[in-house]
C-alpha cells in the first residue's frame, strides 16, 4: 500500500512537470518560461525526496539541497538579466 | 495496528497533500491568464507543496531508519526562503519589461504610482537646471593644462 501511494506521488509529480514544460513551450513572454522553468526545479526537489522513500535510502538528500539552490540562482541570474541586460552590474542603485 | 503502520499512514499522508498542491499549481501555471496569475499559482502552492513532502520524507527517515537528516532540514529552510524571493524576482523583472497584464484586470496601482513619481522627478528636474559639472570642469581644465605643457614644449 505504501510503495503504491509512493508510486502515485511520483506519477502525479511526473504529470506536473509535463503540464510546466507545456508552458515552458508555449508561453507568450520569457518570464513565463522562466516562471515554469523554476517550478520544474521545485518539482524535481519533490521527485527525488519521494525516489528516496521508495528506494529506502537517504543518499540522495544531498542532491535536493544541490537542485535548491541551482534553481535559485538560475532564476535570479536570468530575471536580473531580463530587466537589465547585465548579470554582475557595477551600479547598486538602479 | 503497530507504530510502523501509523508513522507509514502519517508519511503518505503528508506526501499525497504535497503532491495534490503541486499538482494544483501546475495546472494554475497552465491555465491562468497571465504571468503574474501564474506566479500566484507557482510560488505560493508549489511551495506549500514542496515543504510537505520533504517533511514527509524528513519523518520517515527520522523513524524508520532513526536518522534526522540535517541535509533535509537544510533543504526545507533554504526552499522556503528563496521560493518567494526567486518568484518577486521574476515578476519585478516582468513588470519593468512591460508584460502586459491580462484583458480582465482591473487595477494596476503600481504602474499608477510609477507614473506619478516620473511625473515628480520631471518637474523636479525643471525647477533645478543641473549644477553638476564638476567631472566635465575638471576634464577641461586638465585638457587645457595638457594644451599649456605642449605649447611650452613646441617653444
Amino acid at each position: 500500500m505504501f510503495d503504491t501511494i509512493m508510486l502515485l506521488a511520483m506519477f502525479l509529480l511526473t504529470i506536473s512537470i509535463v503540464i510546466a514544460l507545456f508552458r515552458v513551450i508555449k508561453g507568450p513572454s520569457i518570464h513565463d518560461r522562466v516562471l515554469a522553468l523554476d517550478s520544474i526545479g521545485y518539482l524535481i526537489i519533490g521527485i527525488v525526496a519521494v525516489l528516496s522513500i521508495m528506494l529506502d535510502s537517504h543518499a540522495y538528500l544531498e542532491t535536493i539541497l544541490l537542485i535548491g539552490i541551482l534553481a535559485f540562482l538560475s532564476t535570479i541570474a536570468l530575471s536580473r538579466y531580463m530587466e537589465r541586460g547585465v548579470v554582475i552590474g557595477r551600479k547598486s542603485d538602479d | 495496528m503497530g507504530a510502523n503502520q501509523m508513522i507509514e499512514i502519517l508519511v503518505a499522508s503528508l506526501i499525497m497533500i504535497g503532491t495534490i498542491m503541486t499538482l494544483f499549481a501546475s495546472l494554475g501555471i497552465l491555465r491562468l491568464p497571465d504571468v503574474y496569475n501564474r506566479a500566484h499559482a507557482s510560488t505560493k502552492s508549489a511551495t506549500l507543496g514542496i515543504l510537505c513532502i520533504l517533511l514527509g520524507a524528513f519523518l520517515y527517515f527520522l523513524f524508520t531508519h532513526g536518522v534526522s537528516s540535517i541535509r533535509l532540514l537544510l533543504g526545507i529552510v533554504f526552499v522556503f526562503l528563496t521560493a518567494p524571493v526567486a518568484g518577486h524576482l521574476i515578476i519585478r523583472s516582468a513588470f519593468r519589461s512591460k508584460v502586459p497584464l491580462a484583458d480582465i484586470s482591473v487595477q494596476n496601482d503600481l504602474q499608477d504610482y510609477l507614473d506619478s513619481q516620473e511625473a515628480e522627478e520631471e518637474q523636479a528636474d525643471e525647477e533645478q537646471p543641473v549644477t553638476e559639472q564638476a567631472p566635465n570642469n575638471d576634464s577641461a581644465t586638465h585638457e587645457a593644462d595638457i594644451r599649456q605643457h605642449e605649447a611650452e614644449a613646441a617653444k
